[in-house]
């Protein structure tokens, strides 16, 4: 046992070692700290904006919205760029936790980002002060057209008996109920209590019959591909992904509107290197780099420059990537309705679980 | 030497006060306030409401279960080890804790990619002209993950106190003529039942709050009382009563003390 | 012969769902495609890019370190506490041993969050050491546990007796007591070490920017799908820790 002890601990250093010591060196510029989502940049990008700036990146990645505010709430370590979701930029909006943006000190932003962007922002960041958009999407109906024959086209198809235990639903509070509300026809920012008892209702009858194989937030990706259940509520960004892995599967936008997600950059007020974080936000705003996160990640840009740069025309003009959103009625994105609300929504989540 | 062996859990004591204490202290503070900061005992009560009971039931459950089978399953495999005549005792508590090495999010979705109605098992089955497997999505396969998981922190304990058992003792029961079913009543399971306590404390403890199990394979269609708490904590950000439930399941701390003294008294009468 | 052959099954079914997951991601590891959900034929290139991925090995470097230190010192803290617990009145001993077993309850995020606040509150600068002290704190109780029960099996009076016949206190331990908890010492380490490989939750809150451990990074790869990089990855330390046991066992001993 000792000799193993002693072969294992050798490998270990011979490890540390051989790798060196990590531990970047400060640029001769600065720092900037930027908090992102996993995998969801292209890490080509962050050298070229290390070289050209003399800016040292450091970088670090969060996997939920949720994991990530009370990091940066309680200011255990102080980040200067983050990329939350949507709602989430409302509530630190709200908490007082983001700085405003000086647009003039990024031209990129200001120019290549489609103002409909802007627009569709306007829902969780009024006067478009605090966020640039970085990534979006739509959340839709992903079905197998070999066990689906019929039209899809509304979220209805959820509640038909013929998919019992065939249908994945998404397991968060918020995406769950907003489906419901958009069956329902009402707004899924609603705070109405009869609305969301109907939802509640809704959803408890969908899972009492048992047309739910699994609740599941990103398994929902492979278990399609796998040909496991025949219809998922599903991101559009992994649409295309899990198209091009399965050619059997559709993806749908649903008659009844549904959720238009942003995440966008947003600068913290306790940061110490504002200056450094606009000069970032703004290099990922440049169309080249842009259209290089956008190859990386796969979720549509809002980048115009960049969408003009795609060089292959099946994903230019894909209706998945780039939906013309006009053309649909009822988009909303999610906006933070407070804590007395978030709480009705989570009793509400609970009750459907615990039938 | 007594005084020599009590400093001997300074540094443990210390390291308790600072890094468990202190947080404990948090937890507390939150549990018994509400968001104003006031004295309240609402967070603890909450764990009556229906939907909470439930998930605190349905918790309870599944870890009994899970922690049945483990010991059902471990303690003749510890028996069936501890017999091994090899040098290397190490090697054999290596090869459990092995699989463990690989992280646990993966080998979970590796029971997924096992399990799932498509899946690898499935297929073996189907070429073999066998009735499928149907236990993805149930609360079959949760048990079944929390199993995989919590067996080593079973077996280990128990084959810890069972090599340490003095053989001559059972072939000195076998000689006045006890059979095997009385042997291991009298002498092997009274002599390793520190070893079963540990287990079961091992296993049970962790699998009642565990959620992440039920989300992959049990399609989430349970509540569990993890997963409420993690709800609170993370989507409505009520740490209050994310706190206050957390409060009320280390009763199940308290519950496994007593049964710690109670078992201890038996071990120390039975001490050779 | 009969109960030789049934045991070797029992021991063989046990191997099997133990190691049947593990021989699945190895499979997968040489799976041309980037989902787990189909097989596009065999390739080695998850393990060429695995090389090139400069922030995987620190990772790695880092979870190997966080991993041995914590559960080292875990195992030394919570040994040296079995000794002196062994000492304590019966009711002292399963307060003390009930306040280290709470993390182990405790839903991770809640111990999380509140080791995240008591650092704050001691103006730590978040990194390495905050990740470390927050993993020795959950793996305590698995060395105790583990520990434990060996220190009951002790026969005091052997340890007396060494100091009857002239050993000294720290020579009766290592001579006496030592030999006879190891096993439950190394298990304890073990156990240990393994805790500390798998925890996200605990070191998402206690770590600093620019810092990771595999955990850290599979987590954070699950919106985007987990890169079949940490499949290769699974199967290197699987088939390394595997040699390396075989080796150790079959060496010839010298004695």
């Amino acid at each position: 046992m000792k000799k193993f002890l002693c072969m294992f601990l050798c490998m270990v250093l011979a490890m540390q070692a051989l790798t060196g010591c990590g531990g970047k060196k400060t640029g001769e510029n600065g720092v900037v700290y930027v908090y992102n989502w996993g995998e969801y940049i292209d890490p080509e990008t962050i050298s070229m904006f290390e070289e050209e700036t003399g800016i040292t990146v450091i970088y670090d990645e969060f996997d939920t919205n949720e994991a990530m505010l009370p990091k940066v709430e309680a200011g255990a370590s102080k980040y200067d760029v983050i990329c939350p979701s949507d709602y989430m930029i409302d509530k630190m909006i709200q908490k007082g936790l983001l700085a405003e943006l000086n647009f003039d000190n990024m031209p990129n932003a200001k120019k290549n980002i489609g103002a409909q962007y802007y627009e569709q922002s306007k829902g969780f960041d009024p006067e478009n002060k605090y966020s640039v958009p970085y990534c979006w999407g739509t959340v839709g109906i992903l079905y197998n057209k070999t066990m689906v024959t019929e039209p899809v086209d509304s979220w209805s198809i959820l509640w038909d008996e013929k998919y019992q235990d065939n249908i994945l639903m998404q397991d968060s509070v918020r995406d769950l109920f907003m489906v419901a509300l958009k069956l329902n026809g009402h707004s899924m920012n609603s705070t109405n209590k009869e609305e969301l008892e109907a939802a509640k209702n809704k959803l408890i009858e969908q899972k009492q019959k048992s047309l739910v194989q699994a609740y599941v937030i990103d398994e929902v990706r492979d278990k399609m591909i796998g040909n496991e259940a025949a219809i998922g509520v599903i991101y559009s960004g992994e649409a295309i992904f899990t198209q091009r892995q399965n050619p059997d599967l559709e993806y749908v936008i649903p008659k009844e509107g549904t959720n238009v997600w942003i995440d966008s950059w947003v600068i913290c007020k306790n940061g110490e290197n504002k200056e450094n974080a606009e000069k970032f936000i703004d290099f990922m705003c440049r169309g080249d780099i842009a259209l290089m996160n956008f190859e990386y990640i796969t979720y549509s840009t809002p980048n115009t420059e960049a969408q003009r740069l795609i060089e292959d025309e099946d994903i230019r003009n894909s209706k998945i990537a780039f939906p013309n959103l006009d053309d649909y009625e009822n988009l909303e994105v999610f906006r933070y309705l407070g804590e007395e609300a978030d709480a009705m929504y989570n009793a509400y989540w609970k009750e459907v679980f615990s039938n | 030497m007594s005084k020599s062996r009590k400093m001997l859990s300074l540094p443990f004591l210390f390291w308790s006060a600072l890094f468990i204490l202190i947080p404990l202290c948090m937890v507390f503070y939150y549990g018994f306030t509400d968001k104003n900061g006031s004295f309240t005992l609402q967070n603890l009560f909450a764990i009556a409401t229906p939907e909470h009971s439930k998930a605190l039931w349905e918790a309870i459950k599944l870890s009994v279960v899970s922690t049945i089978i483990c010991l059902l399953l471990a303690y003749p495999l510890a028996m069936i080890l501890s017999n091994i005549r090899t040098a290397q005792k190490s090697f054999i508590i290596l090869i459990f804790i092995l699989p463990m090495w690989m992280n646990f999010l993966l080998r979970t979705l590796a029971w997924q990619t096992l399990l799932e109605k498509k899946g690898v098992i499935n297929s073996v089955l189907s070429a073999l002209h066998l009735p499928a497997l149907n236990i993805i999505n149930t609360p079959a396969a949760i048990i079944l993950g929390m199993v995989y998981n919590f067996l080593p922190f079973m077996v280990l304990p128990i084959y810890n106190v069972l090599i340490k058992i003095d053989k001559n003792l059972i072939h000195a029961a076998r000689d006045l003529g006890a059979n095997g079913v009385k042997t291991f009543l009298h002498i092997t399971l009274p002599l390793s039942i520190s070893g079963v306590i540990s287990g079961i404390t091992m296993v049970f403890v962790p699998a009642l709050t565990t959620f992440v199990i039920s989300r992959l394979l049990g399609g989430n269609k349970i509540l569990l009382i993890g997963n409420v708490i993690e709800q609170e904590f993370t989507v409505t950000g009520n740490w209050h009563l994310g706190s206050g439930l957390s409060i009320v399941l280390m009763l199940f701390i308290i519950f496994n003390m007593v049964l710690s003294v109670v078992t201890d008294k038996d071990g120390e009468a039975n001490a050779i | 012969m009969i109960r030789t052959g049934l045991k070797r099954i029992y021991i063989g079914l046990i191997f099997l769902f133990l190691y049947a997951p593990i021989f699945t991601l190895i499979v997968l590891s040489f799976n041309a495609s980037k989902t787990r959900a189909k097989w596009e034929g065999f390739s080695f290139k998850w393990y060429i890019s695995l090389f090139e991925n400069e922030a995987i090995i620190q990772a790695l470097q880092n979870t190997l370190m966080i991993a041995f230190l914590s559960a080292l010192i875990a195992t030394v803290l919570g040994t040296m506490a079995c000794i002196s617990l062994q000492s304590m009145k019966r009711k002292t001993r399963a307060v003390l041993i009930g306040i280290t077993n709470i993390p182990m309850l405790n839903a991770e995020i809640v111990t999380g969050i509140s080791l995240m606040l008591l650092f704050i509150s001691l103006g730590v600068t978040f990194g390495f050491t905050t990740i470390l002290l927050a993993h020795i704190t959950f793996n305590i109780p698995y060395v105790i546990l583990s520990v434990m029960p060996r220190m009951k099996q002790l026969n005091p009076s052997t340890y007396e007796a060494a100091l009857d016949l002239g050993a000294s206190q720290l020579q009766a331990f290592f001579k006496v007591v030592f030999p006879d908890i190891l096993p439950g010492i190394i298990s304890g380490f073990f156990m240990a070490f393994t805790m500390s490989l798998d925890d996200f939750i605990i070191t998402h809150f206690t770590k600093g920017p620019g810092i990771d451990t595999l955990s850290t990074k599979i987590y954070t790869e699950v919106r985007k799908g987990i890169k079949p990089e940490m499949y290769s990855l699974s199967t290197i330390i699987f088939v390394t820790v595997l040699v390396l046991m075989l080796l150790v066992n079959y060496t010839p001993k010298k004695k």
